[in-house]
């Protein structure tokens, strides 16, 4: 969340948002700060704090361009850049309006089936950059994720990969049999930079849990442009880092 | 009533948005019910170390028996709609036009009315049901909301009205819903036994709170 703030202060324009499956916070914040021109994603939401009110009111106004997935879509379309194919079958999803208005999705015949079996192939998705948080980078430019793996399938896919981390480890994590199954290797990985706290509001898993109360001030305030303005004023122009907003 | 509805499922999965089909979930396992009850978004001992693609791996072999969809509408045909609806935005269909497909799914939704049980999805996230040539192994079994039951009818591709749960009408029910649907013998849907209470407000309580925190302060305190 401190690059998610980084960006908004630097009034970077025109991202194009993928969510891996989903999106929450980040791309709200991002959205309402004018920041992106497509969301493409399985959802968007703040998740028990409630709908993500920034990315709402731009999607209902026509402000941003909505590419809506269904979440294993998204896996799939990264796999398959990870193993270097051009696309990827998944089953399901036949018979739904996701499929329409989109020439990045295929329906075809199992080619393997003897009789009629349509399935859906998915185009790879190569994303120019990666961007997450995680606890442990270390001297040899590794970062640990731990169990979150679906954090390795989009650094293998990516193009760049910057991950900010809670904590900057000596020593080369892949070297440690316990740590390296978490751990993505330093080839996949462009930048690493340290962010204490970094997630907050968000969670890291056993270091500090989701800020659900500043969750939901924020949802309670970004239900309108000026309360939006407002958080943004304290919460990444003048970089407060307390709970509860004014 | 969820906790009646698992019938021989051995692993149900439910999601972030699901906290009282979680709480059904619960209420079987600490029944006694021998089943497996995967929670999406468990914050701590999260039964995933491939990321949120394993469910859906999982799912795609079969290995969750039973799932929970809601939906901002859903239709006659057991098509539900995520997206959007009278110009309003919703968050996004997330697994449902997988996990629609490879599961046995109940629908639920709280609110009961023809805003949300409509005649025809204005967006179908996942189909209700599928063509014969079209793989598919999931699906609709039931439609559980804050007034009544309904069965799925596959061969019908119609939904038939159980019961109507205690301070509600089989009339009422018609007059909030969209949709056709049948309506033979309807039942009174029995509520929560004293001891169903009991463990809810006990052993379940404590279970989602870590996971469900709004939830659970609003229901438990």
């Amino acid at each position: 969340m401190d690059a998610v703030r980084a960006l908004i202060q630097r009034k970077i324009k025109n991202l194009r948002l993928l969510g891996v499956p989903v999106l929450g916070m980040s791309a709200d914040l991002l959205i309402g700060a004018g920041c992106v021109a497509e969301v493409h994603s399985s959802a968007v939401s703040l998740g028990e704090a409630g709908l993500a009110p920034r990315f709402t009111e731009a999607a209902e106004r026509g402000e941003i361009k909505v590419v809506d997935y269904t979440c294993p879509a998204v896996h799939t379309a990264l796999q398959a850049t990870e193993k270097g194919v051009p696309f990827m079958p998944l089953r399901g999803v036949i018979g739904s309006d996701l499929l329409q208005e989109r020439n990045d999705w295929r329906i075809e015949n199992n080619p393997f089936a003897g009789s009629k079996d349509p399935i859906l192939l998915v185009r790879a998705i190569v994303p120019d950059v990666a961007l997450f948080h995680a606890r442990w980078g270390d001297e040899a430019g590794n970062v640990w994720v731990g169990r979150r793996r679906e954090l390795a399938t989009i650094a293998h896919a990516a193009r760049n990969t910057y991950v900010t981390v809670e904590e900057l480890r000596p020593g080369d994590m892949l070297e440690d049999e316990l740590l390296a199954p978490g751990v993505i290797s330093s080839t996949y990985i462009s930048g690493v930079a340290r962010a204490e706290h970094g997630a907050w509001p968000l969670g890291v898993a056993d270091v500090y849990g989701i800020d659900d109360a500043h969750l939901a001030a924020y949802a309670a305030a970004a239900k309108t442009r000026d309360g939006f303005q407002r958080y943004l004023d304290e919460y990444v122009w003048q970089k407060k880092k307390n709970s509860l907003p004014a | 009533m969820i906790a009646r509805l698992l019938g021989d499922a051995a692993h149900v999965a439910v999601g972030a948005a699901s906290p009282i089909p979680a709480t059904g979930c619960e209420l079987a396992r600490a029944q006694g019910k021998r089943i497996r009850v995967t929670r999406l978004h468990k914050r701590k001992g999260n039964p995933f170390t491939e990321g949120s693609r394993e469910l859906f791996d999982l799912a795609g072999q079969g290995r969750i028996d039973l799932f929970f969809l809601g939906g901002a509408q859903i239709d006659g045909e057991a098509s539900i709609n995520l997206v959007r609806a009278e110009g309003r935005r919703f968050p996004g269909s997330f697994g449902s036009a997988f996990m629609y497909f490879t599961c046995r799914t109940i629908l639920f939704r709280e609110e009961h009315s023809r805003r949300v049980l409509v005649p025809r999805v204005e967006f179908i996230s996942a189909p209700g049901w599928s063509p014969p040539e079209v793989e598919r192994r999931g699906g609709p079994i039931a439609l559980v909301t804050g007034k009544a039951l309904f069965a799925w009818q596959k061969d019908k591709r119609r939904f038939r009205l159980e019961s109507v749960h205690p301070g509600h009408s089989a009339d009422e029910v018609r007059e909030n819903t969209g949709f056709d649907f049948d309506a033979e013998s309807v039942a009174e849907t029995a509520p929560p036994s004293a001891e169903e209470l009991a463990l809810l407000r006990s052993s379940v309580a404590r279970q989602l709170a870590s996971d469900y925190p709004e939830f659970a302060q609003r229901v438990w305190g």
